[in-house]
């Protein structure tokens, strides 16, 4: 993490540590406006980025000392590629006075990050052009994300849909082309509204997408999500810090480990914990292998979305092979739920060496095949290149990382700039696009696959004796050698196990480079066993709020040639 | 008896082509699956063919839905016609010498004729389903067919030039020297693009598109009317193979085997090639249809026309 510190002056707010070392201050509310303008605008090496804008419930946090008085603090993270530094901002709200001014005229991915601070905490912004739910259905009554509000369907009540209930229900799904900011037509032309989803072969999941056509033109597109909400951070009050480490599988739930690998590595920071060689190793080795397996998934769709029907079923045949791999090491296959904190579930099994190097053996000449069989298909060049292209710029601007930033033309890799679980020592190089487009985006993703498969050799060959496990108080399972030595030990053991480790209190943000983009964990411990506000900051939210702007103006295959490009997963999007 | 010859003729020819449409469910889902790594139906009967059997039991016995908001007579018109103009292009095909329902001089003119029918079924089904998918599909389908109808005739004259002849049979007879693959070779390639566009399969599925329109102008459809279309699908393939065996291999001219198995391996070996185009290629857009149909293909079709005729002309 960077150590560059914004000049004091510059913000004129009160400072709080934080554990992960991210330059934090307290704005006041009048001020936070020309703060963000400031920061986003004028700066020299502005932070360009709007990484992340959220909300924290504080009414019933006991640990806040030093911090003013606040019901609902919103949080802003910001990030600047010149300086490779974080910045995070925070407002405080009253109870009564929930509002505050809308940013999205400083950047446009502020739209959805408002408006989902307004669903989950019913903080309202002013002047946002589209102050509506998000992820919650229309009709639905409190704000999940306040305490106060019921975290199971087993404290709400018994559920009873009657008629009146139901009539209502559906009239609120009526379509009005005002509510979603579309015209009706033009100069006597009156324009089609074509539904594409939630139920859509092209859409790869329950997504909801408003098209505004002119004949096959589309002239704006309205995504619609929600549909896979499952209030993954609303679980993540509820869990402790331990045992809510298999509901991050299920996030990006192409992603496997990589999700554990993103939230581990905050509580890591908040508890203080490092990993040992070895357990950092077979995680690295473990992430970049399901970085392979997600990539494959994106690969085979891609060319599905685009009317080739055959690559992927060659490619979930070579993602059995790497599930082999998975199960042998981790017992399960897409949701492992291997990593703890501190380390790894297990240490390797016997002949795990010989699986890796068999598979990496395997896999390239693979991936020259299928570049002769989709990529220098001209077919495939013909849909893919010039569509939905877009500039480094606005690329920054809305939010996008990853991949789909990278094959705009920028070179910015998480795990080269601001490594993490050891990534300085691996050698690998970072694909880079240059228009933008839908084949750019798959170029860098099958470039990536090549590098990840370079790492995971670099892990096998130099991997690590030692324990995979740290020797922490916190790691959990704890150590389990010194409990049949003294009563102390086996009391802490009993404690730990039974009622989960007690990470001291602090806030720390931990992000990584994950399989679409960048996925951050901004984590919230009030000295309890489990968090007190978890966040999670998904690639595929900001992507997908970039789509209508890839997609205008051009035809609806390009939709589905966008949507397939952009590597996205529903789960990821709502959380 | 002569009189009963032309009705057994046909009997013979509806039963081949029937049949082997609906066998084609079988043999694509098995060839796709041989190309995909997988297995595809195998389990029931020997090697899975009694899946022909379920399937259209299947599809008789499902519910024979019609949407209350489609235009009726139309909606249940349009799965009849694709069948039936399909299967009205197999009156002129010579299965063999002289097994031919109706020998007419003007053979090709009325197979490219009845085949083209063919899109009025695809865009009443588009329209009439009242269904935005659908009314796209048909959109495409349309486009599609101002595309490539102009050049699939137009690659088949270099044929008629060489062969002098407009009747089937004769062109089959004028090459017992030579396929005409060999010297019209680039009519040849532009008429398989051509017939696979005008039989509407992948790479040129724009009117169905699954991944972008649902099921396109048959998203509405259900049950036997689906299968109708289904059939259709087939029996098309079945005949742009045919004319692709008549008019540039030969068709049933071969050593030692009879005409008629030398005519059917051939069209068979076509229809795989058919299904391997489904098992490889993506889909283009249609304007990228459009545009390389009338920049690209059109001119080429002429100029073939063109050099034939002065090559004709020079060497009588």
């Amino acid at each position: 993490m960077s150590t560059a510190v914004l000049p004091d002056q510059l913000v004129s707010g009160i400072p709080q540590a934080t554990c992960d070392g991210i330059p934090t201050y307290w704005i006041d509310r009048g001020q936070i406006h020309a703060t963000l303008r400031e920061l986003i605008e004028d700066v020299p090496q502005p932070y360009k980025m709007l990484y992340d804008l959220t909300a924290i419930d504080e009414r019933g946090r006991r640990h806040r000392d030093g911090q003013p008085a606040s019901d609902f603090t919103v949080v802003y993270h910001l990030l600047s590629f010149e300086r490779n530094a974080y910045i995070r901002l925070k407002v405080a709200l009253e109870m009564g006075h929930l509002s505050l001014p809308t940013m999205t005229d400083l950047s446009p991915a502020a739209n959805w990050y408002e408006r989902e601070v307004f669903d989950m905490f019913g903080i309202v912004f002013e002047e946002h052009p589209h102050m509506e739910r998000i992820l919650m259905p229309r009709s639905w009554v409190g704000h999940p994300l306040r305490k106060d509000h019921p975290a199971r369907a087993t404290e709400l009540g018994p559920f009873l849909l009657t008629d009146e209930k139901q009539d209502a229900e559906q009239e609120a799904l009526r379509f009005r082309p005002e509510e979603w900011g579309m015209r009706r037509g033009r100069e006597g032309t009156d324009f089609i509204f074509l539904n594409v989803g939630p139920q859509h072969p092209g859409t790869h999941g329950v997504l909801r997408i408003v098209l505004e056509l002119d004949g096959e033109e589309i002239l704006d597109a309205v995504p619609d999500i929600g549909f896979h909400h499952r209030g993954a951070e609303k679980m993540g009050e509820r869990q402790t810090w331990h045992t809510y480490i298999p509901y991050t599988d299920r996030v990006d739930y192409l992603g496997g480990v990589m999700n554990n690998m993103a939230y581990l590595t905050g509580v890591e920071k908040l508890a203080g914990i490092t990993v040992p060689p070895r357990g950092q190793t077979i995680r690295v080795m473990m992430c970049e292998l399901f970085r392979i397996i997600s990539h494959l998934v994106w690969y085979g769709t891609f060319a599905q979305d685009l009317g080739q029907m055959s690559p992927v079923f060659y490619m979930f045949n070579d993602r059995e092979i790497a599930f082999g791999i998975v199960e042998a090491i981790c017992g399960a296959r897409m949701h492992p739920n291997w990593f703890r904190i501190g380390g790894v579930a297990q240490d390797l099994p016997a002949g795990w060496d010989k699986m890796f190097r068999d598979f990496l053996d395997y896999l390239p000449s693979k991936l020259d095949e299928y570049d002769r069989i989709v990529m220098r298909n001209k077919l495939f060049q013909a849909r893919t290149k010039g569509v939905g292209g877009c500039t480094v710029e606005e690329a920054i601007q809305w939010g996008m990382t990853g991949p789909n930033l990278r094959a705009a033309g920028f070179g910015w890799d998480f795990r080269k700039k601001q490594p993490y679980s050891g990534y300085e020592q691996y050698e690998f190089d970072v694909p880079v696009g240059v228009n933008g487009d839908c084949y750019d985006r798959a170029t860098v993703h099958v470039e990536e696959m090549r590098q990840s498969l370079r790492i995971i050799r670099q892990c096998v060959d130099n991997m690590p004796g030692g324990p995979c496990n740290a020797e922490h108080r916190l790691t959990t399972p704890p150590p389990k050698a010194q409990t049949m030595h003294d009563i102390e030990t086996l009391i802490h053991h009993f404690l730990s196990v039974s009622w989960g480790p007690v990470i001291p209190p602090g806030e720390a943000l931990a992000a990584i480079e994950a399989t679409k983009g960048n996925n951050g964990y901004y984590l919230v411990s009030d000295g309890g066993n489990g968090s007190y506000r978890t966040r999670i900051r998904a690639p595929s939210f900001p992507h997908m709020q970039m789509l209508p702007k890839l997609c205008r103006g051009l035809m609806i295959p390009d939709l589905l040639a966008i949507l397939g490009s952009l590597d996205y997963v529903l789960a990821d999007i709502d959380r | 008896m002569s009189a009963l010859y032309p009705l057994l003729i046909i009997a013979v020819v509806l039963g081949i082509v029937l049949n082997l449409a609906g066998g084609l469910i079988w043999v694509e889902r098995r060839l796709l699956a041989l190309w995909q790594d997988r297995y595809g139906p195998n389990r029931v009967g020997p090697f899975g063919l009694g899946q022909v059997v379920a399937d259209s039991v299947k599809l008789f016995t499902k519910e024979d839905w019609i949407p209350p908001f489609a235009d009726k007579p139309v909606f249940v018109l349009a799965p009849a016609v694709v069948v039936a103009t399909s299967l009205l292009a197999f009156a002129v095909i010579p299965f063999a010498a002289g097994f031919v329902i109706a020998d007419l001089s003007v053979g090709i003119l009325f197979l490219l004729a009845a085949s083209s029918l063919g899109v009025y079924s695809v865009v009443l089904a588009g329209w009439s389903s009242n269904n935005k998918y659908a009314l796209l599909g048909g959109l495409r389908a349309t486009a599609q067919m101002l595309s490539y109808e102009v050049f699939m005739g137009l690659s088949l004259m270099g044929v008629v030039i060489m062969a002098g002849s407009f009747r089937l049979g004769d062109i089959v007879e004028a090459q017992r020297h030579m396929w005409y693959v060999v010297p019209q070779f680039a009519g040849f390639v532009m008429f398989l693009i051509a017939g696979v566009a005008e039989t509407r399969r992948l790479p040129f599925d724009l009117a169905e598109s699954e991944s972008e329109l649902i099921a396109g102008f048959h998203s509405e459809y259900s049950g036997m009317k689906f299968g109708m279309f289904f059939v259709g699908e087939y029996i098309g393939v079945i005949l742009i193979s045919a004319m692709l065996t008549l008019c540039y291999f030969g068709g049933w001219l071969g050593p030692v085997l009879p005409g008629p198995v030398w005519f059917g391996l051939k069209t068979m070996a076509f229809i795989c090639l058919f299904i391997l185009f489904r098992a490889a290629l993506p889909r283009p857009r249609f304007d990228q249809l459009m545009s390389w149909g009338w920049k690209v293909l059109l001119p080429l079709a002429l100029l073939n026309l063109l050099v034939t005729g002065a090559a004709v002309l020079l060497l009588r």
